[in-house]
């Protein structure tokens, strides 16, 4: 059965934001398993407790992408605090809806990011 | 946009020709082939001539074929029909068959009938000595694909039929991706599926070849339709399609088969130019209008979802395109690790196929390929 994406999944899907990984990058959160099928990478670069850039790259399906593009656009200019605050029901909303079996992707975004920010707190202790 | 239709494995486009033959069955040539009247039995000629049409085709008698509504109830048909008609015994099929023949016989598992899956190799094929190996005195089906769906692999179905003829066994074929694509022979052959919407007939018809003298259980009760196999109003319209279907298919088949298969082979030679690539499935016996390739790093959906965009319409075996998350069970039990499985795309060419539509893809691909590989994490 075809997937039915939101028009903004796919506008994710075909242009997807901050494609790409930050060379000394301040925290990096990599999660998921190739056997699964999603793999998500997560590269933050962090100045005064704000998120001044962030890049990701996604091995997986349309909301994959679509939901790794999204998170990085949501997360981009703000504070740790507020990025840690969002969640997987905020990110499938900004999207206009995931299909039900691809709710699991917004987890692993969310995912990502907190493994991310983990990394950089446990470097900035 | 330009489209450029390659999924012809999941469906076709039906042809005018099939169209206009059916069109009438559902205007003014309404009647029901039960009824006595003219109406109705102009209706049940027609449904009968169409009958004798596909039987001259594959080489039955008329009264061996029983129209259905899918490739889906032939098999069901069979494999419960058989099964509820002997009341036990053994069942042997093979790891790549269609859903709904793994999952037919998977559900007569839990009703108490013993169930072999044979293994096949890594080009997807049945070895005749693995169906050897496996057979019992008890064995009461052996149901082996002619052609798989996802990657084109053929059958030797006559020589696995003579095996389960060996024994006490009953041979049936799902011949759903085959039937109109290649030449087949009943000689070892019990039972047949096949679909007319795979073909350029209509969608929601389909026949089941069963050879005279064996009975099985029918799976509907009602007024007797179909010798009594298949009860259920005929759908005349859909069944005068796809005897129109089935004569196009065979009159051009020869020489479509041929084209098919160059300009499948051209687009196959030029895929595999991409770097960390392969194909699926039998490089020879497969299809003529499949091809199933790999791609390393990435995942199908998000290929097929760009060529999409690309105006491609292709299909993928990855877990993510899936209903149950799992990657294509075809690939898997060829061998493929999941991570490879996930990166498959298939791409089943058809009679409007051309070799301009090769060279787009050609054009297309490696480019789509390569944006999806500089976004994953797994080519660090």
């Amino acid at each position: 059965m075809a997937m039915m994406y939101s028009k903004k999944v796919m506008e994710h899907m075909e242009s997807p934001k901050n494609v790409g990984s930050i060379e000394n990058a301040d925290g990096v959160g990599k999660v998921g398993n190739p056997v699964c099928g999603d793999v998500m990478s997560m590269f933050i670069k962090v100045e005064n407790g704000i998120i001044t850039d962030i890049k990701f790259k996604t091995y997986g399906c349309g909301a994959a992408i679509a939901t790794s593009s999204m998170m990085t656009e949501m997360v981009k200019g703000k504070t740790i605090g507020e990025a840690e605050k969002i969640t997987k029901d905020q990110l499938a909303k900004e999207l206009d809806g995931l299909p039900n079996i691809k709710l699991h992707c917004s987890v692993l975004a969310v995912d990502a990011l907190h493994k991310a920010i983990a990394d950089y707190k446990g470097k900035h202790k | 946009m330009k489209r450029i239709y390659l999924d012809n494995a999941a469906t076709t486009k039906p042809r005018s020709e099939v169209i206009e033959a059916m069109l009438p069955y559902q205007t003014e040539k309404y009647g029901n082939p039960s009824s006595l009247h003219s109406m109705g039995r102009e209706a049940a000629e027609a449904m009968e001539e169409s009958r004798a049409t596909i039987a001259k085709h594959l080489g039955s008698k008329p009264e061996e074929i029983y129209f259905v509504a899918s490739g889906t109830e032939a098999n069901n048909t069979v494999l419960k029909g058989v099964a509820f008609q002997k009341k036990k015994g053994h069942i042997i099929t093979q790891t790549t068959e269609h859903d709904c023949v793994i999952n037919a016989t998977k559900w007569l598992g839990s009703q108490g009938f013993d169930i072999t899956f044979l293994d096949v190799d890594d080009k997807g094929v049945v070895h005749e000595d693995t169906l050897r190996e496996a057979m019992r005195d008890d064995t009461i089906l052996v149901s082996i694909m002619a052609a798989n769906n996802e990657i084109g692999t053929i059958q030797a179905i006559n020589r696995l039929g003579a095996i389960a003829h060996e024994g006490k066994a009953l041979f049936h074929t799902d011949a759903v991706q085959a039937f109109g694509k290649m030449p087949l022979s009943l000689e070892n052959i019990d039972f047949l599926s096949a679909s007319a919407h795979k073909l350029y007939g209509p969608r929601g018809v389909g026949f089941l070849f069963k050879r005279d003298g064996v009975w099985i259980t029918p799976l509907l009760h009602g007024g007797g339709h179909e010798r009594g196999l298949r009860s259920s109003t005929e759908n005349v319209a859909g069944i005068v399609g796809f005897a129109k279907a089935t004569e196009l298919a065979f009159a051009e088949m020869g020489s479509e088969a041929a084209r098919e298969i160059a300009l499948r082979d051209s687009l196959i030679k030029g895929v595999l130019e991409i770097k960390d690539s392969w194909l699926n499935g039998h490089p020879t016996n497969r299809l003529p209008n499949n091809a199933n390739f790999g791609f390393r790093f990435i995942e199908g959906e998000g290929l097929v979802l760009r060529l999409d965009l690309k105006g491609i319409e292709a299909s993928t075996g990855s877990a993510c395109s899936s209903k149950n998350l799992r990657p294509s069970h075809v690939l898997t039990s060829m061998g493929l690790k999941a991570e490879d499985a996930h990166g498959s795309l298939r791409l089943t060419l058809g009679r409007e196929s051309t070799k301009a539509d090769m060279d787009y893809v050609l054009e297309m691909l490696p480019g789509v390929v390569e944006s999806l590989r500089a976004m994953s994490p797994l080519t660090e």
